[in-house]
Order: C-alpha cells, then sequence, then structure tokens
C-alpha cells in the first residue's frame, strides 16, 4: 500500500490502466490535499473517466498504486466506497422514480441513521432547488436540476471525498455557476472535491489542477502556477482592422509558433515575444491594417494547455525520429 | 462491514418493486400471460380422444351389421357422422377430414358370423395424426372385441351350453385421475412451465436494464455488497412469481375443476423453493449478458423450450431417447412438474417426494450462490 501522508485526500503513483493494447492512463502520478478543489484537465478521450474510476475503486488498475482516504485502491475499494461520493458522467439516477424516491433509495443504501433521513433530504432538497418538485418523476427535470439532484445524492452520506467527472457537461451556463457555488460551499467545509473537466473557465475556480492529455499527466499546480511557471513561450495578443487577413500574414513570420483568432483579435505565441512583436508590428505598418495594437499578455489556462499540449506532440515525434 | 445489511436490501427491493409499479407493461406481462397461456393451454391442449367421428359403409345390411355400428355409435369413443354408399364416397370423407376413420362392413358378414367363422370388418383410419389413429384403433379393437364376446356367449346360450366365463377377466381401475382428464394432467404441469418462463424472463432484464442505463455505474461506487442488491431484486419478483401461482391454483380449482388432493402448503413452499432457483437464474443470465435484449432472449431459450419439451409435462421422459433423458435431469422444470402432478392428483406428502423437492433445493442454491458469486462491483 502507498503510504498515505494525513494532509493527502489522493495519493496516485504511477497509476495505469491499459484496454487490450490501448493505454489509458499511462503512468500518471499526483496527490490531493484535504479540503482542496482538485481539477482534473482534458480533453474528451484523455483518460480522465478511467482515472476517477479507478479512484472510485469500480475500475481495477493495470499497474501502478494508490490511495483514497488512507485507503488502497486495489485491496481496499469496498473501504473507500463506503467514505466517497461519485457522480458519475452520465445522469445515474433512476429517471422512473421520483426526486423523493431516489433520495429514498440512497439514503437506504448508504444506510442514513433514521433520526438523521429527514434532515438530509430536506438538505438536499433545499440544495438542489427541488422542495416544489418533490413528487415529479426525474424524467421530466431540466438538466441542472437532475446534476444538483446526483450531487445530492452522492452526498448524502456526508463523505469526506467527492468525485465529481464532468458534472457540467450539457448543462446551461447559470446552472454551471451555481453548480460551481456548490462546489465552494463543500470546499468551504473541509470537503476534498476531485473534478474532472474540460472548461477551461472552470479550471480557473480549481485550487490545484493536473492536465492530462493521451493518458499522461504532463502537468500539475495551481493556474497561476502553470501560467507563470510552464508557459514557456510569450503569448501576444494583437488587434487591428481585417485579422483575419493578418492571420495569414503573422502565422508566415520567422518565430512565430502558432497563431490563432481570439474574440475580436488574435492570440499569438512566440518563444521570443519582444523580437516577434516588433516584427508583428513592422508588418502591420507596412501592409496598412489600421488601429493595430500588440501586446504581451498573461496568458490563459487554454493558451498554457494548447502550448503543453503541442510541445509534448513535439518530444513524442523526435522520440519517434529518434527510435526510427 | 462484511455483514448482510437487511436495510440496504430492502432499499433495492422497494426501489425496484416502484420501477415495476411504474412500468405498466412489465407488470401486465408478468400477471396477464399466465393467465392466457392457462386458459389457451387448459382449454386447447387436451390430450383426450373421443366422440372420433366415423363414417359406415354398410354393404351387409342386416341386423347383425347395424348391432356392430350401433356399438361404435353407442361408446364415447365413436361417433357416426355419415354413411357411404361407395369407396370414392368413404375415400372423400376421410380425405375431407369429416371423417378420421372409415368402418367398412362387408356383404358376408352376416352369413359368416352366423356359421361360426371370423367375420372380418375393415377399419381405414387417417394416420396423418398417428397419437389419434393409435389411440382410435385400440378402441376400435376394444368395442369389435365385446361384441365378439357377445355373440359367443349369445351363441353357447342358444346350444344350451353354461354359461360362459371368459379365462382372464381384467377390470381396469384407473388411479389418481379417475376420468383419465387430461386437462386434470395438463394444467399442473403448466403452472410449472408458467413460473419457469414468466419468472426468468423478468429477472433477466433487471440487472442488464440498470448497466444500460448507467445506474449500474453509480450504485457500484456505493457501499453496496453483491448479495443485498441480487436478493432485494429478487424479492419483489417473488411476490409477483408466488401471486401468479395462486392465480394458477385458483383458475386450476375454479376454472379447470382439477382436483388438489395433496398439502397447499408443501405445494406453495416447493412453488417458492422452484422460483427463488428460476430466479436466481434470471438474474445470472442478466449479470453475465448486460444487455436487456440479449438477457430476454437467452432467458427464453433456457426456460421455454427445455420447460416444454424436457420436463415431462406434454411428452413422456421416458419415452425420449436415453441421452435426452440425462439432458432432462439439469432442467430443473422436471422436477417441479413431478412434484406438482404428484401433489395435485396423487395427494403424495413430502416424504415420497423428497428425492426431487432436494434436486430442487439444490438447484436453487447453485443458482443463488452463482448469481451472488458471478455479480462484480466493477466497470469491465
Amino acid at each position: 500500500m502507498a503510504e498515505t501522508p494525513n494532509d493527502k485526500a489522493v495519493v496516485v503513483k504511477d497509476l495505469q490502466r491499459r484496454f487490450g493494447s490501448f493505454v489509458a492512463v499511462d503512468r500518471v502520478s499526483f496527490d490531493v490535499a484535504r479540503g482542496e478543489i482538485f481539477g482534473f484537465l482534458g480533453p474528451n478521450g484523455a483518460g480522465k473517466s478511467t482515472t476517477i474510476r479507478m479512484l472510485c475503486g469500480i475500475l481495477r488498475p493495470s499497474g501502478g498504486s494508490g490511495s483514497v482516504a488512507g485507503f488502497d485502491i486495489r485491496t481496499q475499494t469496498e473501504k473507500i466506497k463506503s467514505r466517497i461520493g461519485y457522480m458519475s458522467q452520465k445522469f445515474s439516477l433512476y429517471e422512473d422514480l421520483t426526486v423523493e424516491e431516489n433520495i429514498d433509495f440512497y439514503s437506504g443504501i448508504y444506510c442514513i441513521a433514521p433520526e438523521k433521513k429527514k434532515e438530509r433530504k430536506e438538505w438536499v432538497l433545499g440544495m438542489a432547488g427541488l422542495r416544489e418538485h418533490r413528487n415529479s418523476r426525474t424524467s421530466i427535470l431540466s438538466g441542472g436540476w437532475k446534476q444538483r439532484l446526483a450531487l445530492g445524492c452522492a452526498i448524502l452520506h456526508e463523505p469526506s471525498i467527492i468525485f465529481l467527472d464532468e458534472p457540467t457537461s450539457g448543462v446551461d451556463p447559470i446552472s454551471r455557476r451555481r453548480f460551481w457555488d456548490l462546489i465552494y460551499d463543500l470546499a468551504g467545509r473541509g470537503v476534498t472535491v476531485f473534478v474532472t473537466t474540460h472548461y477551461m473557465d472552470e479550471a480557473e475556480y480549481c485550487d490545484r489542477i493536473g492536465l492530462i492529455y493521451r493518458g499522461k499527466l504532463i502537468a500539475a499546480g495551481t493556474p497561476e502556477d502553470l501560467k507563470r511557471r510552464l508557459m514557456r513561450e510569450d503569448v501576444l495578443e494583437v488587434g487591428c482592422e481585417r485579422f483575419r487577413d493578418a492571420l495569414a500574414e503573422i502565422e508566415k513570420l520567422p518565430g512565430v509558433r502558432e497563431a490563432a483568432m481570439f474574440g475580436r483579435g488574435l492570440h499569438v505565441v512566440a518563444e521570443d515575444g519582444e523580437a516577434v512583436a516588433a516584427r508583428i508590428r513592422a508588418l502591420l505598418d507596412e501592409r496598412g491594417f489600421a488601429a493595430a495594437h500588440v501586446e504581451k499578455i498573461v496568458p490563459s489556462l487554454e493558451d498554457v494547455f494548447v502550448s503543453l499540449i503541442e510541445a509534448h506532440d513535439r518530444e513524442e515525434s523526435a522520440e519517434a525520429e529518434v527510435r526510427r | 462491514m462484511k455483514s448482510f445489511s437487511v436495510r440496504r436490501a430492502w432499499a433495492v427491493s422497494r426501489k425496484e418493486f416502484l420501477h415495476i409499479r411504474r412500468d405498466a407493461r412489465s407488470l401486465g406481462m408478468a400477471v396477464a400471460i399466465p393467465m392466457l397461456m392457462l386458459v389457451l393451454f387448459g382449454y386447447a391442449l387436451t390430450l383426450d380422444v373421443d366422440n372420433v367421428p366415423v363414417v359406415v359403409w354398410d354393404q351387409s345390411g342386416t341386423r347383425l351389421s347395424r348391432e356392430l355400428v350401433a356399438r361404435f355409435d353407442g361408446s364415447r369413443y365413436f361417433s357416426v357422422v355419415g354413411y357411404a354408399r361407395t369407396y370414392a364416397e368413404v375415400e372423400h370423407a376421410v380425405d375431407s377430414g369429416r371423417a378420421l376413420v372409415a368402418l367398412v362392413v362387408p356383404r358376408d358378414f352376416a352369413q359368416l358370423v352366423e356359421s361360426g367363422r371370423p367375420a372380418p370388418a375393415q377399419m381405414i383410419v387417417d394416420g396423418s395424426d398417428s397419437n389419434t389413429a393409435t389411440i382410435a384403433m385400440g378402441y376400435a379393437d376394444v368395442v369389435a372385441l365385446a361384441f365378439s364376446q357377445n355373440i359367443a356367449v349369445r351363441e353357447m346360450e342358444k346350444s344350451g351350453m353354461p354359461a360362459f366365463a371368459p379365462p382372464v377377466d381384467v377390470r381396469p381401475r384407473v388411479w389418481f385421475n379417475d376420468d383419465m382428464e387430461s386437462r386434470n394432467y395438463i394444467v399442473p404441469g403448466l403452472t410449472a412451465v408458467i413460473m419457469m418462463v414468466i419468472s426468468a424472463l423478468l429477472t433477466s432484464l433487471t440487472v442488464a436494464r440498470e448497466w444500460e442505463r448507467g445506474t449500474m455505474e453509480q450504485l457500484i461506487s456505493t457501499p453496496v455488497k453483491g448479495p443485498e442488491l441480487v436478493l432485494g431484486k429478487l424479492l419483489p419478483y417473488f411476490a409477483i412469481g408466488m401471486f401468479d401461482m395462486l392465480l394458477a391454483v385458483l383458475m386450476g380449482k375454479f376454472l379447470f375443476h382439477v382436483p388438489l388432493r395433496g398439502s397447499t402448503v408443501l405445494l406453495f413452499a416447493i412453488a417458492a423453493v422452484f422460483l427463488v432457483g428460476i430466479l436466481s437464474m434470471g438474474i445470472l443470465v442478466s449479470i453475465v449478458m448486460k444487455s436487456q435484449l440479449l438477457a430476454s432472449q437467452m432467458a427464453m431459450v433456457l426456460t421455454f423450450l427445455p420447460s416444454f419439451l424436457l420436463s415431462g409435462f406434454v411428452y413422456p421422459i421416458a419415452n425420449m431417447a436415453k441421452p435426452v433423458q440425462w439432458i432432462s435431469y439439469l432442467v430443473p422444470a422436471r422436477y417441479f412438474v413431478a412434484l406438482m402432478r404428484a401433489i395435485y392428483l396423487k395427494g403424495t406428502g413430502l416424504e415420497m417426494l423428497a428425492g426431487q423437492a432436494g434436486l430442487l433445493v439444490a438447484f436453487g442454491a447453485v443458482m443463488l450462490v452463482l448469481a451472488n458469486g458471478k455479480f462484480k462491483k466493477k466497470l469491465a
């Protein structure tokens, strides 16, 4: 069993999961402190759900070790299951049952003490805003309601760690906002929250994030840390008229690693920001793109993520080159 | 941690019960199909042969030949539906299915009988339904024999000899099903078949449905244990199965007037054991298949054909080829059909049925253990 310091809710070392010849999670190591909101960020199919399932004890790891709440994820899965709350990616309550029946079912499954049952149920109904809909079939609820009810059922037994697998996918922005308020609320009470997402803005809400790409953890740290430390290149914001035409020209400049439209302007990634900025200014002047501004900016997490992924891909193809 | 929690199993049962209540179709299936099958089979599937339609060509036209025809018509097994005057008419009657049997009495019938020589009478039987044909031929033999004896006795009395007594006088007395009503035989067996098919079909969907809808992923992340889930899911279907059983027994009694001679308690106790086995088998199929469509098809294949063909419900096991007989030992309906008939018709007690009942208990235990063992709280 992996050693678990008391202040760590999750510790993972070289965790691996293969499906046949496909490596879904490739020797991933990280840890999550108690009371932290840890965001697991990555594109679809990167291995987020596979990792979360191994942590919850419902999928056997192929290699490596890990512990959740101090229990081994290989041998003590049933102990883990009574201490965590898990909300799977797909809505997984019973659609033909009413709101209350779903809560009652999970309160039976978690063996909530009879004297606490009513209080917990009312708490979930209030938290999810479903007091008036307690007798409605779950199938008729909107996405936001379903998701809050699912969260409520997963934390009926007041677990110390909760795992949320893309809880906000397919939910409107207001409900997403409300959901994150709930997550903050829980974290404020000392609950550890492990949440996967592919929304970059949500990653900014996390205390710490891990970036996973093609089964590999390519970076981990606080959002600020990632932006400062791991962004090897500079990001320039370019604003000008006819920026679509300018994009084609700028891409061809020497020293430009990447250029993309971003809002009503362009984001240009370059190793030497100062030099490239000068070149862009010259180009824009020469071609007569009016009202131009070129500025070095603090990169967004999206910039960091894209840059890291490209660096990763470059390294891999270089390695493949060497091997050949 | 290790102990079985009744509360959790009960929570699963209650939820499962709600699913059934909300799904009118499956509830309807669970109650309507057994009743429909009982009515359909109870009325349609009769193995009795009586009132076989006969067409007669009486070439002799004498008092004696008319007496022979009257003997046939007077028995409950035959009824004369018409008279023919040519072979073509006889053929037509049999071909068209108007008559199953044709009786042809030759021209010299009366002379031959009176002169004490054997008098042939031809019987043409439609053999396309071999079972009925065989039975009809047996009946015809009996009728002809009685007729011959009657004449012989009359002749002897006429010639002043002492009253004739045949050396062997077989006096059949039918036990257990006095009137040889095949319904009495079919309804108890049918109950067994219905229970098997319906119960396995119902439970074969329960686990697969949770995998398909994604609710299982949530469930296996909770502390619920395999046995709590399996037993929790069994309970509501057990209640439905016992209700079906009650329905079948009541229909047997009030609709078909099948006598129940044995202990009602024993009947239901054995049904309960059988149900647990079959329901567990359904759950096992559901656990292994993980798809509702596959699981329901598998459940049908595993229950419908074996319980119809290999349980002794319609076809006697003793008449089957040896390897098929061995296979039939694996069909739990075989024991249940035998037990049901023994309790219904013979009124036998448990002391005589312990062997069969024991095998049924063993089947139930094995299925329950397999279902619990096969259920893993893991994905993939």
